[in-house]
């Protein structure tokens, strides 16, 4: 018999279903559910990996918003949205720390301009 | 500037109204369950170190998040019989703190006298201060007096940033805030050498505040470096849903969701720290609450003990069950929350 719970509601707007719901943020331990020990693994290594250290919890925490935007991952915006304000952080720190993401992902896509030129270079005259 | 509740004849202006909403908003488990997983349920006092004073609903601001709903339109101030009564149980039970709190206190005609009688009586005398009150005309004398008695000073200030803190206090606030600050260090405070000068941090939002341990590394870096600003601890305090802030919830249809946030952030740690098992709380009026949260709701004392402070018995009251509500997981989210930041 299966231990999945019932169709999950999202009372958010349940006549207008769609693929990603805030709700199921708060679901995220049930990912359990098919592997108990990698989940455990993963949960205490999560939990390390944001600890003080030689970065600061305030400053790991605006490196996760920057991926979170990087990665487009919504729960993780959502997510580290509300754990960068909790920490102190600012609208103008968190607005520049999604810059060098969108940066990054900019300049990924640019410096790819380089490999045209190589074969343009290669193709041409 | 925004009038208060009570202006506006909102249904939040009173307890009963608070309390009503609250208890409409469904949640996986009540405070109580949550203590008696605890083994803390009933709720006692350990010892009551602290009495706590609120002279009154005036207030030179207006804040957006203020859960006594203070402000320039509010008349209740503590009278005359209430003050004698309170110094006289602070005296007589060797309660060792009294904490002076509104509102803004400096408004009270009678504060500069209480903070030097308490002070003369041997207690340790704490004040909330909003920043700006003393700096209008006729208060300016008050700081260099909490400096002769060694009062130490709670200041609100919830962000080192102007834009932030004014969207909760108000338009101005951050720059007056600023130049009061000054004035206090100047005078000695903050300087680490017994003149205690600590800040209250509220966030400004819905969100929940971070260690604060951290944030007071933060907040006394970019104080330093912004402003030459000095502190000595930053109270990190989680806004209550009550009064101006519970209207704001409403306002934004969050207040569902705010309330389970605090509910899943329950710390069975920072419940057996919670302020009101060392509190004793005097409304204006004189009437006796376990919290100041308490007070605002008209949430009474155990009803089998001393109602007012002008019978009250601390050994009675030492023995008492205190009263809690949905708005109690307030002080017990994360690492907690208390009129002394966090607890766990």
């Amino acid at each position: 018999m299966s231990d999945a719970p019932p169709h999950p509601q999202h009372p958010q707007d349940p006549q207008h279903p769609h693929y990603y719901h805030s709700a199921d943020l708060g679901r995220f331990s049930e990912i359990s559910r098919g592997n108990s020990d990698l989940s455990d693994k993963f949960f205490a290594w999560y939990g390390a990996v944001f600890a003080e250290g030689a970065l600061t919890a305030r400053e790991k925490s605006l490196i996760a918003l920057a991926v979170a935007h990087a990665v487009q991952c919504p729960y993780c915006i959502d997510a580290y949205s509300e754990d960068a304000l909790g920490k102190g952080s600012n609208l103008e720190e968190m607005t520049e720390a999604v810059h060098v993401a969108a940066a990054i992902r900019g300049g990924a896509s640019l410096v790819h301009g380089v490999q045209m030129l190589n074969r343009t270079d290669a193709l041409g005259m | 500037m925004l009038p208060t509740l009570a202006k506006r004849g909102s249904s939040l202006a009173t307890g009963a109204g608070q309390l009503a909403r609250l208890a409409e908003i469904p949640t996986t488990r009540s405070f109580e369950d949550a203590l008696g997983t605890s083994a803390l349920w009933p709720l006692r006092p350990t010892r009551i170190e602290v009495l706590q004073i609120n002279l009154g609903k005036r207030c030179n601001q207006t804040c957006r998040h203020c859960h006594v709903d203070a402000g320039p339109d509010r008349t209740e101030v503590m009278p005359r019989e209430v003050i004698e009564a309170s110094l006289d149980f602070l005296v007589r039970s060797g309660i060792p703190t009294l904490d002076i709190t509104g509102g803004a206190p400096e408004l009270h005609p009678d504060f500069r006298e209480i903070v030097v009688r308490a002070a003369d009586a041997g207690a340790h005398v704490m004040h909330r201060c909003n920043l700006t009150a003393v700096l209008l005309p006729n208060y300016s004398d008050i700081p260099a007096l909490l400096a002769e008695r060694r009062v130490e000073i709670v200041a609100s200030l919830p962000y080192f940033q102007g834009r932030e803190t004014d969207t909760q206090r108000g338009d101005g606030v951050f720059e007056q805030s600023i130049e009061s600050l000054r004035r206090l260090n100047a005078l000695g405070y903050g300087k680490g050498d017994g003149l205690l000068l600590n800040l209250v941090t509220n966030p400004v939002g819905t969100f929940l505040p971070g260690e604060q341990a951290a944030l007071q590394r933060r907040w006394k870096s970019e104080m330093q470096r912004r402003f030459g600003i000095v502190f000595d601890n930053l109270y990190s305090i989680t806004n209550m849903p009550v009064s101006r802030f519970l209207e704001f919830l409403e306002e934004r249809g969050q207040t569902e969701e705010y309330l389970t946030r605090l509910v899943a952030a329950y710390n069975p740690a920072a419940a057996s720290g919670v302020m009101c098992r060392t509190t004793l709380s005097v409304r204006w009026d004189g009437t006796l609450h376990d919290c100041d949260f308490n007070q605002m709701l008209e949430m009474p004392v155990d009803a089998r003990v001393s109602q007012t402070i002008m019978d009250a018995d601390l050994a009675q009251l030492e023995e008492r069950d205190i009263a809690v509500a949905p708005h109690c997981f307030g002080c017990t989210a994360g690492a907690g929350s208390s009129c002394g930041g966090s607890v766990a």
